[in-house]
């Protein structure tokens, strides 16, 4: 078996199963999140949510994904045709991409490269690619507009999450993803920056184009926004590569400030419950968050948005980003 | 293995450079732009160049191309027009071509390479420190200055483009944010028991379970426990 695994092919082959391994359980809880999300917002909203599709509504996803499926897949005659069918690939694409580098367990990464974090945001950057050549290839004014605003959007908040990002490496020394988390094994870092926890968790939701921040599909103003045209298993495509976006930014927020793997207190009962169950379940808390606010807050006007990113944010990051640094050099807490 | 992938990705790079060029739809170029500055990544990566190959992506294709790609978007710009006066221009074109070619032989003729290149080339950083510390012990030692510099340049030309874009206040509105959240009396909280909603304590909507069948109002007596007052 040893030996197998060393020849090329084998790697190869063990490679694949690593990747199946982590997709599959990513694609079900992308299926599940849909569900979870229906029936969160059902019942803040006092009402049932899915629940005729099997017992609870839990066969709800692959009754949707089916009917995706069946449905005929449109392509606009102006639109440009090649770009048009590679942007939600592209966003799909993007979204599994990311997972490479992720540490659900301790050493238990795909890939454990020294620059996981520089990895994971220049893919984060990268998805807004899916939507902005979406909306040029509709060729249609809705999509256009959508497209223009959810690109402004993601460029502005990338920079204040760029900072957060900044102030935890500073605590921990070093770039790689494993080493983030066993910096945490103490404590987490939620505790010593919790303004910056804030920000990302709201650069998050603007970065995923979630509400509050949903106005690149403003469906009040752009119809569906960068979608609009989409139909069937390409619309599928854009639905799943935006959920597993939000699973991806909640694993950031685990493994930059909830502690990855680590249970909340180092003793017995918590200890039992195995790490990635751990990352699993802080992961399903901050879902549940982005859930929570979508029922919450009304749509934030464009300007506010953008007077949130630039105003608010990106100096407030700045100036906390020179405490910590400040901090760590007064009282010699600067890593190796 | 590694010669092989490096001839792969220098092909596609220069491909989609060429790419860049001669395609005719200016959101085409700007995407094959996009491809090309990742087969640069991938070449810096080959090189052992880590973090070099993440800023690549995360400035340049995650920043300036989403900007660029923005601006080509939204130019109506006719090339047919642009086109036009190709043989008018085709002569000075070449000319500047050719004193430009003609610069960079003399100066790749006369190029000589450092006697220990050959040998640091192979080897960018020294082999017990990680890439990214070894760009920045030199960066923020050796280089400080210029550094800070080029810091101070970017800083300059970012004041630059705010003064030429700002508007005096006669033609903005702004919006007093505190002044606006400080206002009372536009928002109102209300705690509706659990599981209920604004309906059930006589809001906006009647309840929605099934109507009871008609009861006699008793007078005064208790209040609460049923909201059937609409």
């Amino acid at each position: 078996m040893d030996g197998f695994l060393a020849t090329p092919v084998g790697h190869l082959a063990l490679t694949v199963a690593q990747a199946m391994a982590l997709l599959v359980p990513l694609l079900i809880g992308v299926a599940y999140l849909t569900w979870a999300e229906r029936k969160v917002l059902g019942a803040m909203q006092l009402r049932k949510g899915p629940n005729v599709v099997g017992p609870f509504g839990l066969l709800q996803p692959f009754a949707d994904a089916l009917k995706m499926l069946m449905k005929e897949t449109i392509i606009p005659a102006g639109a440009s045709r090649a770009l048009f069918i590679m942007a939600p690939m592209i966003t799909f694409m993007l979204a599994m991409l990311a997972w490479a580098v992720i540490p659900v367990n301790d050493g238990w990464a795909i890939a454990d490269i020294n620059v996981g974090i520089l990895y994971l945001f220049a893919i984060s950057s990268l998805g807004v690619y899916g939507i902005i050549i979406a909306g040029w290839a509709s060729n249609s004014k809705y999509a256009f507009l959508g497209a223009l605003r959810s690109a402004a959007q993601m460029v502005s908040y990338e920079v204040s999450m760029g900072f957060v990002i900044v102030t935890v490496l500073l605590c921990v020394g070093s770039l790689n993803l494993t080493e983030i988390v066993r910096a945490q094994a103490d404590m987490w870092f939620i505790i010593p920056l919790f303004p910056m926890f804030v920000i990302m968790f709201i650069s998050a939701l603007a970065e995923t184009n979630r509400a509050p921040f949903d106005l690149p599909e403003g469906e009040s103003e752009l119809v569906a926004g960068f979608f609009v045209e989409y139909s069937s298993m390409s619309f599928a495509l854009f639905f799943l590569g935006e959920y597993a976006n939000m699973i991806l930014m909640s694993a950031l927020i685990t493994i930059l400030f909830l502690g990855g793997w680590y249970p909340p207190f180092d003793i017995a009962p918590f200890t039992w419950i195995p790490g990635p169950l751990w990352f699993i379940f802080k992961i399903c808390a901050c879902l549940f968050v982005f859930i929570w606010v979508r029922a919450t807050f009304p749509r934030y006007r464009y300007d506010q948005l953008m007077r949130l990113g630039w105003k608010v944010f990106l100096p407030f990051s700045l100036v906390w980003l020179v405490i910590t640094a400040a901090a760590l050099k007064l009282f010699g807490w600067l890593p190796a | 293995m590694i010669a092989a992938a490096f001839y792969l990705f220098a092909a596609v790079l220069i491909a989609s450079a060429v790419m860049v060029v001669t395609s005719r739809n200016p959101v085409h170029s700007v995407l094959f732009l996009i491809l090309a500055f990742f087969n640069a990544a991938a070449l810096f990566l080959i090189a052992g160049a880590e973090f070099l190959a993440m800023i690549l992506v995360i400035v340049y294709v995650g920043a300036v191309a989403v900007l660029f790609l923005f601006v080509v978007m939204m130019l109506d710009v006719d090339f047919a027009a642009l086109r036009q006066g190709f043989q008018r221009y085709a002569p000075v074109g070449g000319v500047v071509g050719a004193i430009l070619l003609l610069e960079l032989l003399l100066v790749f003729a006369t190029w000589r390479f450092a006697t220990d290149a050959a040998g640091l080339r192979l080897n960018p950083t020294p082999g017990d420190v990680e890439n990214t510390r070894a760009l920045g012990r030199i960066l923020y030692t050796d280089y400080v200055w210029l550094f800070q510099l080029s810091g101070l340049i970017l800083l300059v030309a970012m004041i630059g483009a705010i003064v030429l874009t700002l508007r005096g206040k006669t033609t903005t509105k702004r919006q007093n944010v505190a002044a606006q959240v400080a206002r009372s009396g536009s928002v109102n909280l209300r705690q509706p028991p659990l599981g209920a909603g604004l309906g059930e304590i006589g809001i906006e909507r009647p309840p929605v379970e099934a109507p009871k069948p008609k009861q006699v109002e008793h007078a005064g007596g208790h209040h609460g426990g049923h909201g059937g007052h609409h």
